[in-house]
């Protein structure tokens, strides 16, 4: 607990230092709470409902009653995007959320206790991680059924597997040092040696790759629903707007796709940049 | 150890031992896939009876048949037999055996995936070199800027831009629907890769045509691996620079270039064609995307189209594939690597 509480005390106090340190960083953190902002107050700034049809006024350039245009069914795409910040954060979050809860846990036991099943979860891990995923999530979703929530089991499935190797590699690493082992010998449970020893050392190294994980998350949960999987048909998600768009493109109405793509492209680059922010925070000899 | 004889060379001892260690992996995806045929709605017992009132004793036969009484772990041994034997069902949809389908479109996605690899390497690798040459400069903030870009770009929206910008637009690119316009004769297939079909028939206009048709689709995806490639070519080129002989041949007073390429890319090769492992396979997950946005004809537009119109058979078939293109990948390139550096094969 005192160690969660010195890292979280010191980085509160050195955030000036941290803007200065890292610029860019910085800037992703302002864009992403730009962002959380705009989609917490979605239902209350969108200047009109992201579900009412209006057809007459289908498919009008962006102007200033209608700051990204309407589709195809007249409905604004301003006001869409914003509820579909909603989704495509929440999905993000919760995806991230359920495969490192549970990849740490996995990690932390296979990393601390060694041994065979380590070795062979090890081994399935590290060709899972460079397996093409993504194929393996659509199947997923065919197969949990079409559902956002199945999208969600499915972002978390395939994220999971990093979430193992880094915890159990970090614990391995320092499962037999000293303070480790002077936790065991004075009769600590293994239980509370990985929870209040292990757990909190090995937690910055799951945030960086939780906050560049986030990124990939949203990438994949917008390709799947791109291909048609886990979004109900009129629910707002920045890969379905890009997939109705695009039947639009060819006669020259971009900001069908334009506006939510672009909203994918600043969210993801945002958690990476962050990513690489707090990774280069975290061990300056990687930083490039 | 090394007085001992092995019974096998070096070379094929070695293909083994990595075969061998991706078996674990490919039989949890042989696994995955078996029990999604099984969890998934719809009896196929039913599918098959004569019709849609068959009786109930009939379905009860049609099941015996097909072995879905017996019990989960025979039927799994059933299904690995058929694997075996190169059976992966029938496609309900065009009524063909899968493996049929996907041999008639692999080429076609192969056509796509390796073109973009090699425009993919084109790009990042002199970018990454020259990057790290001249690290720190405001050249290589501008690499590390483009490729930060290109990372966050999913591959459907930068498809869809390329499409608009280059054929709605500017009106560069031919109509970016499939892979040759079918009206024009085709080359004799041979390898059914269109490219070289057609240029080992001598026929350039049909080159062209397939070239054309080639280059957005390509771009799409060579831009979204561009970003890993060139980030560790730069990171591999920059560990090699540090060293004694590259300190030696400058000081000898070789070119520039010489030193570029001989001394350094080619001892910074090693990391990157590791990477390029997992690159192959982001790009195959990627080649789901690509091909349905261009009406490609290729194996991962198959399988989407038969997942949407619940046709499971070519799905597991395509997972199935995709799990055997990625264990040789790995192959080609642990041995590729053994080339460059013959201390790894060393045991």
């Amino acid at each position: 607990m005192t160690m969660m509480n010195v890292t979280m005390r010191s980085k509160r106090f050195g955030f000036g230092r941290f803007i200065r340190q890292q610029p860019v960083a910085a800037l992703a953190i302002g864009g992403l709470s730009i962002i959380v902002i705009l989609a917490v107050l979605a239902p209350v700034i969108s200047p009109y409902d992201p579900l009412a049809s209006d057809v007459p006024h289908a498919l009008l350039a962006p102007d200033g009653q209608h700051w990204f245009g309407t589709d195809e069914l007249g409905r604004d795409v301003f006001s869409r995007i914003l509820a579909a910040a909603r989704l495509d954060l929440s999905i993000a979050v919760s995806a991230v959320a359920i495969s490192l809860v549970a990849g740490v846990t996995v990690g932390c036991f296979c990393g601390y206790q060694g041994g065979w099943l380590d070795r062979v979860t090890g081994r399935i891990v590290d060709v899972l991680t460079a397996f093409p995923l993504f194929v393996m999530a659509m199947a997923l979703v065919a197969v949990l059924g079409n559902s956002i929530a199945n999208l969600i089991y499915a972002t978390a499935i395939i994220n999971f597997p990093f979430y193992i190797r880094i915890a159990r590699s970090e614990v391995a690493a320092r499962r037999n040092l000293g303070w480790v082992e002077a936790a065991h010998v004075s009769g600590t449970s293994p239980t509370r040696i990985v929870l209040m020893f292990l757990l909190p050392n090995i937690l910055p190294t799951i945030v960086v790759q939780a906050s560049l994980n986030l990124g990939w998350a949203i990438l994949n949960a917008a390709g799947l629903s791109f291909l048609g999987l886990g979004i109900p048909v009129p629910t707002p998600e920045w890969g379905v707007m890009v997939a109705n768009g695009a039947h639009f493109m060819s006669s020259g109405r971009w900001w069908l796709v334009v506006f939510p793509g672009g909203m994918l492209m600043v969210t993801i680059l945002c958690f990476n940049l962050l990513g690489d922010g707090l990774r280069d925070l975290l061990d300056p000899r990687t930083r490039s | 150890m090394s007085a001992e004889k092995h019974l096998l060379p070096p070379l094929v001892r070695r293909i083994g031992l990595r075969l061998g260690a991706a078996l674990p992996a490919l039989f949890c995806v042989i696994l995955f896939t078996f029990i999604m045929m099984r969890v998934l709605p719809g009896d196929p017992a039913v599918y098959f009876a004569s019709g849609p009132n068959a009786g109930q004793a009939e379905i009860q036969e049609l099941r015996h048949k097909m072995g879905l009484d017996a019990p989960m772990p025979v039927q799994f041994l059933h299904y690995l037999e058929n694997l075996v034997t190169g059976d992966l069902g029938r496609s309900l949809t065009t009524g063909q055996s899968v493996a049929r389908d996907m041999q008639e479109r692999l080429p076609a996605s192969l056509e796509l995936t390796l073109t973009a690899l090699a425009l993919s390497l084109l790009i990042s690798l002199p970018l990454g070199l020259t990057a790290a040459w001249w690290s720190g400069s405001k050249y290589d903030q501008f690499v590390r800027a483009f490729c930060s870009a290109c990372f966050c770009i999913p591959p459907f929206v930068s498809g869809i831009l390329l499409v608009y910008v280059c054929y709605y637009w500017l009106g560069l690119a031919p109509d970016p629907t499939g892979r040759i316009n079918i009206f024009l004769p085709q080359p004799p297939r041979l390898t059914g890769l269109l490219l070289i079909d057609s240029a080992l028939a001598g026929d350039w206009t049909a080159w062209h045509e397939a070239a054309g048709q080639l280059v957005l689709p390509a771009t799409t995806m060579a831009l979204f691996v561009i970003a890993p490639l060139t980030r560790m070519t730069r990171a591999a080129v920059i560990s090699v620079l540090g060293a004694d002989y590259i300190r030696t041949a400058r000081a000898m007073g070789l070119p520039t270039w010489r030193i570029m390429i001989v001394y350094t890319l080619r001892n910074a090769l090693m990391p990157v064609l590791t990477t390029v492992g997992i690159v192959f396979s982001t790009m195959m997950g990627a080649n789901v995307l690509v091909e349905k946005i261009f009406s490609w004809p290729g194996v991962a537009s198959y399988a989407l189209d038969a997942l949407v119109s619940s046709d499971y058979a070519p799905v597991q078939g395509f997972i199935l594939l995709m799990a055997c293109l990625f264990i040789l990948v790995n192959l080609v390139i642990d041995l590729l690597l053994g080339v460059l550096d013959p201390r790894v094969s060393v045991e």
